[in-house]
């Protein structure tokens, strides 16, 4: 029980050193609330690891008009508690759902995302929310969409040396509506079996625009635009969305695996869509 | 590695070894209520206040904690002298095998070191993520409601 095998920690001074040393081969370290996890059960054995969660470009979280950028140091726990999380719903809901207390107190955003999981909570808000990533590395910084970060289950693009420095965050035009819910066995710590999050624009009665995100039932994060256009100028109730729910089913490309079977993923995927009617109709 | 840190009130200046985890160091020094469960963060049992936020010890580096504060049940009361809120879990028989209580108490301390007038919700939502094969977490949930009486009536350190 004593040690995780002889990985050393390295605290680089700044973002500089930083990408240098993973350049080198050492593994980006924030919370560890995965990478612990992982070298402990042997699934991973990096050279050393490469601590950033107390660089201090990698910290805070600032707010400016059109969005907010989010450091890759910043904890689940943390944004929940900034003004932005009240500013950007679809964020608290997804995040407070991520784990438990002591994991949102210690795992990042950032870390959720390169961590690539398909059932990863933090990922639904960035998906709905067209997020884009700050990366640096050893031939500078560039940015690019969430959904072109993400490659597959535990696949990132990545380059070797490279680093999250921050998230962008766009907040949403107007007032969407926002959904957040994932299935599991539990409330508590679970990772979903099925989860969907929604961020559903009203024009007068009827949907005048939809982003819908999906986890756990395909290889990422799944944005469904057919369905997403699909749902364009009908009302908010399930009976009229009873289509959609079944055009949704058919889009996703589930896995069977210990939680949850193939068909049952599919169907949960389309039920989501129903309770999305549901509880967004009963809003006030 | 040698690393300083302050434990319950007390500096240290400790070797540790590369990838330990902060449970085992904690252990090492006789940190006796860290209890270890799953190891893999999952169950809770490990859990400690580092700088007065609970985190899980089985999957915090030690080298994480180098300048910080770190608290353990140790250090909010001892076998002669109880903390309020080890008085409140007994009073309440929220303790049975007592492999949870330590994690438990800490997580509840912290929450109520933020609120003390938490809605029995609030409690849950609290210890969430802290697993107890014995009680049902009524009592638990009672315990720290308890406490939380008592905070804001000053029976309280
Ligand atoms: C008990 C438990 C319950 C959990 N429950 C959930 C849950 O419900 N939902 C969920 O989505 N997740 C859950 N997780 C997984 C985990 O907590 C999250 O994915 C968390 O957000 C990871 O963040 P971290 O900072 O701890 O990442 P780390 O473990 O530090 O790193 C994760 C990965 O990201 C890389 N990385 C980290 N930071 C950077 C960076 N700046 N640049 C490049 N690469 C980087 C690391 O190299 C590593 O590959 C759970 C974990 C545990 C232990
Ligand atoms: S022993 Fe750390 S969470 Fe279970
Ligand atoms: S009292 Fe036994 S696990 Fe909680």
């Amino acid at each position: 029980m004593r040690k995780t095998g002889p990985v050393e920690i390295v605290k680089p001074r700044d973002i500089a050193e930083a990408v240098r040393l993973v350049k080198e081969g050492g593994r980006p370290l924030a919370g560890g609330t995965d990478l612990f996890v992982r070298i402990r059960k042997g699934i991973e054995n990096p050279p050393f690891l490469v601590y950033l969660g107390e660089l201090p470009e990698l910290q805070g979280i600032r707010l400016r008009e059109e969005g907010a950028e989010v450091g890759a140091a910043v904890t689940h726990a943390e944004l929940l508690r900034s003004p932005l999380s009240a500013r950007v719903p679809i964020l608290r809901l997804a995040i407070s759902a991520l784990g438990a207390p002591a994991i949102r107190e210690m795992g990042t955003l950032a870390g959720n995302l390169a961590n690539a999981s398909p059932a990863g909570d933090g990922l639904i808000p960035l998906y709905l929310l067209e997020a884009t990533v700050r990366l640096a590395g050893p031939d500078g910084e560039r940015e690019i969409p969430v959904e072109e970060f993400v490659l597959g289950p535990g696949k990132t693009a990545l380059r070797p040396g490279e680093i999250i420095r921050s998230l962008w965050i766009p907040f949403p035009e107007g007032k969407p509506l926002s959904y957040f819910r994932k299935v599991g066995r539990r409330r508590a710590l679970v990772i979903a079996i099925a989860s969907l999050g929604a961020l559903i624009w009203l024009e007068g009665d009827v949907i005048g625009k939809a982003r819908l995100a999906l986890g756990s039932v395909a290889p990422t994060v799944l944005r469904p635009r057919q369905v997403e256009e699909a749902l364009v100028g009908l009302p908010l109730e399930p009976e009229a969305l009873r289509p959609a729910a079944e055009l949704l089913s058919r889009a996703t490309q589930p896995i069977s695996d210990l939680r949850a079977s193939a068909d049952y993923r599919r169907k949960v995927a389309g039920n989501l869509l129903l309770d999305m009617a549901i509880s967004l109709s009963h809003r006030d | 590695m040698k690393i300083y840190f302050e434990l319950n009130g007390e500096q240290q200046y400790v070797d540790i070894e590369p990838g330990e985890s902060l449970l085992s160091l904690l252990r090492r020094l006789g940190m006796k209520s860290v209890k270890q469960g799953c190891n893999t963060g999952d169950c809770g049992a490990c859990t400690v206040l580092v700088d007065g936020r609970a985190v899980r010890s089985c999957i915090t580096f030690a080298a994480k904690v180098r300048g910080r504060r770190v608290t353990t049940l140790e250090g909010l009361g001892s076998p002669g002298d109880l903390h309020p809120l080890q008085e409140a879990f007994l009073e309440a028989g929220a303790v049975q095998c007592g492999f949870c209580t330590p994690g438990m108490i800490l997580t509840a301390y912290e929450l109520l070191s933020k609120n003390d007038n938490p809605t029995p919700e609030e409690v849950r939502a609290a210890i969430s993520g802290n697993l107890c094969r014995c009680t049902g977490y009524r009592k638990i949930v009672d315990a720290i409601l308890l406490a939380a009486k008592w905070k804001r009536e000053g029976r309280w350190r």
